[in-house]
């Protein structure tokens, strides 16, 4: 059982985001929600998280900035971080990749996009 | 140079429909219909009650993307996104709205960075009251298109401009052309 921390500014997509998870056929333990990057940070000192579902645009500590955070910083070197933005193009979902992204969803999306993405850490 | 670039109203109205209608049936489960995609002034096409949500847009080409609706509306569209029922606007709503401006002036912006060079977006601001008036401090010309959900009507508007005599690295995120409220 993945506890899982979602990460997005917006209280809606956190929602949506619980909702999706909750009815997805996938054994999910507790799910955290984090504001921001920084929140997210303390979340993870907190919580044995296994898996980061985090946006991109947030103020304070954005999602790429957290992810290159975690990339560099143990023990979250090989905690899977899968980014869920309205940040489109090639070269935004290229840098994701390129800093350690586990995967890429973009806004808007269908809980079938998120079930299929997250299948591979279960 | 990408800050050369030159994008007619018609590609930004084709990336404004196709970016709306796509967060409406992924995400809210409801149809629309675009309308009319005439060329107003920002004052001209905003609504004097309401729901008005401006995002920021800044790079080689900078401005503001806007979504304008009755507060009755943003109920409605909250409810699908949240697939809870809202008969009142509250916190909740307000966030939900500003959500979904984000994803359809983001997508706008991702079909347009093609030609235009790629853009910064600024977190959502969202107003709601009666007897506002929303406009541009610049003379500009904003691209509305209007869309049509059962009897209420929603105006989805961008105004982009290139970004003169900056460095798009030197531009801060945020509203490049302020928007004055008049309450």
């Amino acid at each position: 059982m993945l506890d899982i921390l979602i990460v997005d500014d917006s209280a809606a997509i956190r929602k949506i985001l619980q909702r999706v998870l909750r009815q997805a056929e996938i054994p999910i333990g507790n799910i955290y929600e984090a504001g921001d990057g920084k929140e997210a940070l303390e979340t993870l000192q907190r919580q044995q998280i296994g898996l980061v579902l985090s946006d991109i645009n947030m103020p304070n500590m954005n999602g790429l900035e957290l992810l290159s955070h975690l990339k560099a910083t143990d023990p979250w070197k090989e905690l899977p971080v899968v980014m869920v933005s309205t940040e489109g193009s090639q070269a935004k979902v290229l840098e994701a990749v390129q800093l350690g992204a586990a995967g890429y969803v973009r806004k808007p999306f269908n809980a079938e996009q998120i079930k299929e993405k997250l299948a591979q850490f279960f | 140079m990408e800050n050369r670039s030159q994008i007619s109203r018609e590609e930004v109205i084709g990336a404004i429909k196709a970016s709306t209608e796509e967060v409406f049936s992924t995400m809210l489960g409801l149809e629309i219909e675009a309308g009319e995609t005439p060329v107003e002034m920002a004052v001209a096409a905003s609504p004097t009650s309401g729901l008005v949500t401006l995002i920021g847009l800044a790079g080689p080409w900078s401005g503001t993307g806007s979504v304008a609706c009755t507060g009755a509306f943003a109920c409605t569209m909250a409810s699908h996104l949240l697939a809870s029922p809202f008969e009142n606007v509250n916190e909740e709503v307000l966030d939900a709205i500003g959500e979904i401006t984000n994803m359809i002036i983001g997508n706008v912006k991702t079909a347009l960075e093609e030609k235009l060079g790629e853009m910064g977006l600024s977190t959502p601001t969202v107003i709601f009251g009666r007897n506002f008036q929303t406009r541009s401090a610049r003379i500009q010309e904003w691209t509305v298109v209007p869309f049509r959900c059962g009897e209420e009507t929603m105006y989805v508007q961008v105004c982009l401009a290139p970004t003169a005599g900056e460095s798009p690295r030197a531009v801060r995120l945020g509203f490049q052309i302020p928007q004055i409220l008049a309450i």
